[in-house]
Formats: C-alpha cells, sequence, structure tokens
C-alpha cells in the first residue's frame, strides 16, 4: 500500500486452521482507500477462506482483521454493514424476483426504510440489470445471476467489496463487462477481488497479492512483479518468430546470431507457417541480429515479438516451490507444471 | 426485530412459493377434517344413545369437554407429525444452497437470523391452525360450545408447536440436507411422545419421562386448564432449542 495512507482494511497475522489443516499462515497486507486489489493464487490457495475472514463470515484462529479501523472481532456489525460480499456462487434465493431480491438484500444490510427503493433502482443500474428487474432469479442465466449477485453486494453503498472469483463461469463478453464494472467503481469503493486468471489482474487490479499454500508470495503493482521477474531472469528473454516452414536455414542462422541459447520450433506451427521460440540473453538490441539473420538466410519475416517474463511467469515462479538458482537455470519453455503442495479445499 | 422481521418475511414468501406449504396445509386439513367428522359423527351417536335411553344414564353430553377436548389432543399429535416437514427446510437450504453466506456477512446476529426463521415457521403454522377455524364454526354455529376453553386450547397448540418448530429449527441447522434435518426432527419427536408411555409405569423415573412428553403438557389446555407448569414446559422447551439453534449457527462460521 502507498505510505502515508491509512488502509480500510488491514490484515493482521492471520491464520485459520480448519482441525488440523492450515488454510491460511500468517497472513498480513493491507488495502488502501479507494484501491483495487487481486487476491491471486491457485485453487486451495487460502483466497476464498481469507476473503471469508475478512467478510466477518469466520473468525480467524489467530490475528485480527480491522476495516476502516474496526476490529472485526470486537464490532462485527459494524463492520460487516460497510462490506459488500460476493461469494464464489453467488447467494441468491431462486424463486424470487430480482428486484424483491434486492430490496430484501438491502433491509438485511441495514438500509433505512426510506431509501431501500432508491437504493434497489441504484443498484439495478450500476448492474444493468433493467430489464431482468422483474424475472425470476431460478430462471436468469449465468452472466444474470452473476450481476444480481454483484448489484446485492452494492446495494448498501458499502465501502469496501470483496468479490470472490467475479468472472469465474462468463462467457467472454460478459467477463467484459464485469470487469468494466469493477474498474468504474474503483476509485469510490475499495475492491478485493479474488482471481486465478492473471490477464484479469493485470486489467483490473491496481495492486497483486499473491498466496500460495496459505502464505503470502509477493505483493506490488502488477508491472512491477513482472519487472522483478525479468530482472531475476538477468536480460534472459524469449523471442517468437514467425517465418516460412521449412526453417532449417533460420534455424541455423538464428543459432549463429551471439546470445542465442536455444532455437525451437514453438507449438503453432503448422505446415505454411513456422513459429520459431528462441531463448537469448541481451535486452532489446538483440532483436535487431535476430532480423536479420532471418533475412540473411533468405526466409521470409512475419513477426518478431518478445514474449518474455509476464505475469503468468511470475505466479508460476511465486506460487511453484521452485527455487531461484532452478527457475533461473531452467531455459526450457513450455514447462507448465501446475502449482504442487497446496491443497485442493475445493470450496 | 427489524432484522429478524425482514428474514421471516423472505422466509413465508419462500415457502409460499414452494409445493412444500400447500402439501402440508392440505394433508393438515385432510387428516384435521377426518379426526372431526369422525369425533363428530361419536359424539352425536353417544348423545341419541342417551336421549334414547331417556336419561337413565344420568350423564349429559358437554360439547366442550366430550367433543372440542378430544379434538384438540389428537390435533396436537397431527401437528406433532406434521410440523418437521414446515421447520425441515428452514436453515438446511439455506447452507445448501450458499444463501446462509448472505446472512453470515450481513450485519445481523445470529439470533435475529434463528428468531427470523423461527417466526415464519410459526406464523405459517399459524396459518395452518386457523384453517380448523372452519370446523369449530360449524360447532359454535349449531352449539353453544364455552369460548374460554377453547381459546386455551389453542393457546397450548400454539405454545406446542412454537416449541416443535424450535427443536425442528435445531435439527436444520444441523444439515445441508433438509431430508435429514426432518427425519431427525420426526426421531427426537418420536422420543419425546413415547416417553409419554414409558412415564406411565410410574416411579420417579417415570415422573420425570412423564414431564418431557411434548404431547403431555398438552392434556391440561386441550381440557381448557392453563397451568404455570405447563406454560413453563413449553415455553422453556422452545427457548432451549431456539438457544441451541443459534449456537449451531454459530457454530458454522469456525468450521466454515
Amino acid at each position: 500500500m502507498e505510505p502515508g495512507h491509512r488502509p480500510l482494511v488491514l490484515v493482521d497475522r492471520v491464520s485459520k486452521r480448519y482441525g488440523r489443516t492450515l488454510a491460511v499462515a500468517e497472513l498480513s497486507f493491507g488495502v488502501a482507500r479507494g484501491e483495487v486489489l487481486g487476491f491471486l493464487g491457485p485453487n486451495g490457495a487460502g483466497k476464498t477462506t481469507t476473503m471469508r475472514v475478512i467478510t466477518g463470515f469466520m473468525p480467524p484462529t489467530e490475528g485480527r482483521v480491522l476495516v476502516g479501523g474496526l476490529d472485526i472481532a470486537e464490532a462485527p456489525l459494524e463492520v460487516r454493514r460497510r462490506i459488500g460480499y460476493l461469494p464464489e456462487n453467488p447467494p441468491l434465493y431462486p424463486e424470487m424476483e430480482v428486484s424483491a431480491f434486492l430490496e430484501f438484500a438491502a433491509r438485511l444490510r441495514g438500509v433505512p426504510r426510506s431509501r431501500v427503493r432508491e437504493a434497489v433502482a441504484g443498484a439495478i443500474e450500476r448492474s444493468a440489470l433493467g430489464e431482468a428487474r422483474d424475472r425470476i432469479i431460478g430462471k436468469l442465466s449465468r452472466g444474470y445471476r452473476q450481476r444480481v449477485g454483484l448489484a446485492q453486494a452494492l446495494v448498501h453503498e458499502p465501502d469496501l467489496l470483496v468479490l470472490d472469483e467475479p468472472t469465474a463461469g462468463l462467457d467472454p463478453k460478459q467477463i467484459h463487462e464485469t470487469r468494466e464494472l469493477i474498474r468504474a467503481l474503483a476509485g469510490e469503493r475499495t475492491v478485493v477481488l479474488s482471481t486465478h486468471i492473471l490477464p484479469e489482474v493485470a486489467v483490473t487490479c491496481d495492486r497483486v497479492v499473491i498466496i500460495a499454500g496459505g502464505r503470502l508470495r509477493a505483493e506490488d503493482t502488477p508491472e512491477r512483479l513482472v519487472a522483478r521477474l525479468g530482472a531475476a531472469r538477468r536480460g534472459r528473454g524469449t523471442w517468437e518468430i514467425e517465418t516460412t516452414a521449412p526453417a532449417d536455414t533460420a534455424a541455423a542462422a538464428l543459432r549463429a546470431v551471439p546470445g542465442v541459447a536455444a532455437v525451437e520450433a514453438g507449438a503453432e506451427t503448422t505446415e505454411r507457417t513456422l513459429v520459431l521460440q528462441v531463448e537469448a540473453t541481451g535486452d532489446r538490441e538483440v532483436a535487431t541480429d535476430l532480423a536479420r539473420a532471418v533475412l540473411g538466410a533468405g526466409a521470409p519475416l512475419y513477426a518478431l515479438r518478445r514474449s518474455g517474463a509476464s505475469l503468468e511467469d511470475v505466479f508460476l515462479a511465486l506460487t511453484t516451490e521452485e527455487t531461484e538458482a532452478d527457475e533461473v537455470g531452467d531455459a526450457d519453455s513450455g514447462n507448465g507444471a501446475g502449482p504442487p503442495g497446496a491443497p485442493e479445499d475445493d470450496s | 426485530m427489524r432484522n429478524a422481521l425482514t428474514i421471516a418475511r423472505r422466509e413465508i414468501g419462500a415457502a409460499l412459493a414452494s409445493p412444500v406449504a400447500y402439501v402440508l396445509f392440505g394433508a393438515f386439513a385432510f387428516l384435521y377434517g377426518y379426526f372431526f367428522a369422525d369425533y363428530l359423527q361419536s359424539f352425536v351417536e353417544a348423545g341419541m344413545r342417551m336421549s334414547q335411553m331417556g336419561g337413565f344414564s344420568g350423564g349429559t353430553l358437554n360439547v366442550n369437554t366430550d367433543l372440542i377436548r378430544w379434538l384438540m389432543a389428537s390435533t396436537a399429535i397431527l401437528v406433532l407429525f406434521l410440523l418437521p416437514l414446515l421447520s425441515m427446510r428452514t436453515v438446511s437450504e439455506e447452507i445448501r444452497s450458499g444463501t446462509m453466506e448472505l446472512l453470515l456477512t450481513a450485519p445481523i446476529t445470529d439470533g435475529q437470523i434463528v428468531f427470523g426463521k423461527f417466526l415464519a415457521a410459526f406464523a405459517l403454522y399459524g396459518g395452518m391452525l386457523a384453517l380448523t377455524g372452519l370446523h369449530l364454526g360449524v360447532l359454535f354455529w349449531f352449539s353453544q360450545p364455552e369460548v374460554a376453553p377453547v381459546l386455551a386450547a389453542y393457546l397450548g397448540l400454539l405454545l406446542l408447536g412454537a416449541g416443535l418448530l424450535a427443536l425442528g429449527l435445531f435439527f436444520s441447522s444441523l444439515t445441508r440436507n433438509q431430508i435429514v434435518a426432518g427425519l431427525l426432527t420426526f426421531g427426537a419427536l418420536l422420543v419425546l411422545w413415547l416417553v409419554e408411555f414409558a412415564g406411565a409405569r410410574g416411579g420417579e423415573l417415570g415422573r420425570i419421562l412423564a414431564y418431557l412428553s411434548v404431547t403431555g403438557h398438552m392434556e391440561g389446555f386441550a381440557s381448557g386448564v392453563i397451568t404455570t407448569r405447563d406454560l413453563v414446559f413449553y415455553l422453556s422447551f422452545a427457548a432451549f432449542w431456539l438457544f441451541l439453534a443459534r449456537e449451531s449457527v454459530r457454530s458454522r462460521r469456525w468450521r466454515g
């Protein structure tokens, strides 16, 4: 969090134990007012558990959570009034109409009687639910249900919105709309959202907290996390070169370029085009050398792009148990090993 | 209280939107109607036999003590068997569908959640009992029963229902499966009903068992007698199970 700002949410050495399983271990982080915080981690990393602790659904085994300076354990109702929560499965009553359900949610969250109608209208408008207002929730599509879920979290104008995987199960258009909505909320509201979809974080979040196995692995802006990993790789980068098959000549020419460590045919290679994955040390200048090598070999050059350190790499590097040495020494591409360790909690 | 009423209103709406309430009301109306017709017929036949004997038997028949009393006692048994159907879905359904997460993260207490659900179930039960007004209306139309004992009997039925629903609510809060909740409730009520027969064997233990009988305390009310003992029993019975239900909901937070 930015120094000097008092955080809206402060998670202070929170641990949560289910029986003998430690779901969250000594987790500490803050969320500044108006910020969108992405909570990133593989399935079973403790994301949902942490969110449930923040929303006051469950007390932590150890540690404390402050929201707006209030300890959840000491003023649970006051804190819950300031929070809007969308669990992973939207908590909806299928037999109710959308507007009736939102009225119920507003009342439940303590919106004064005289302002319930207004609050519901506002939430319907924000979530673009106008045409579904009088429909039965059970008959709505997945995308609409998600919007109703979002509307119920917004209806009482909370300071803090906690969204557990808000785009799970949506189609690309709905995902885009949901992200737009979240971006629109940023600034006036503080948002904590969890996801395991990486581009989502880069698109919607100001800051990322990465957890795995219930422990904090990293906390920074998406850009700086990427930069940090890039630095760890000491200038090593992967380049993608699109040319025409067969490309023995192009590959041979590329191998001759100083700094190139490996050249492999990429996965997208087809009969007519060839994508070469080139591992090379050196910074941007190497691109010119690579292009010259391809053209010099008499092969056409359709595209040349850097596919270096992405958030995905950061994520894999931080959530798998590899050591730094392995990470740097491991030159092979397509190492899609899933994060081991973390037990699946399936919730 | 406002929070509990918010919960209760939604709960009643949900019950009336599902077939369960109507099936329950229908079953109750049918069974109660059967009892009513049967008792009324016996009552009328007994009355005819008496008048044929020209009053030799020395007794007279009273609508209150010879008809309404037995009818109310039987209603208590009926209620005992039917109310698990009303209470079983209350909390279980919320746990199963995930809406419990909505309630538990709302700025309301666990007690308000439980009490709201209890109020809703109690109101539906009241509606169910109101169906019997029709039959009693017939009695009041053709006869002049005393009103006070009838009111006492209804008070008893309401208290009995409150206790049974509180117990059912507790079992419903234990599981996400409403069938399991219903069966557990039914089993518990069966035990609390059968202790009456076990209690009839006498002795110190027998007295304790007899006191625990949920229907045993209905006998006084049915015949129009309100005792502190019975009042205290039902009120504390309901309070006990509501307390346990609240603790059960609270423990759900720890278990996640």
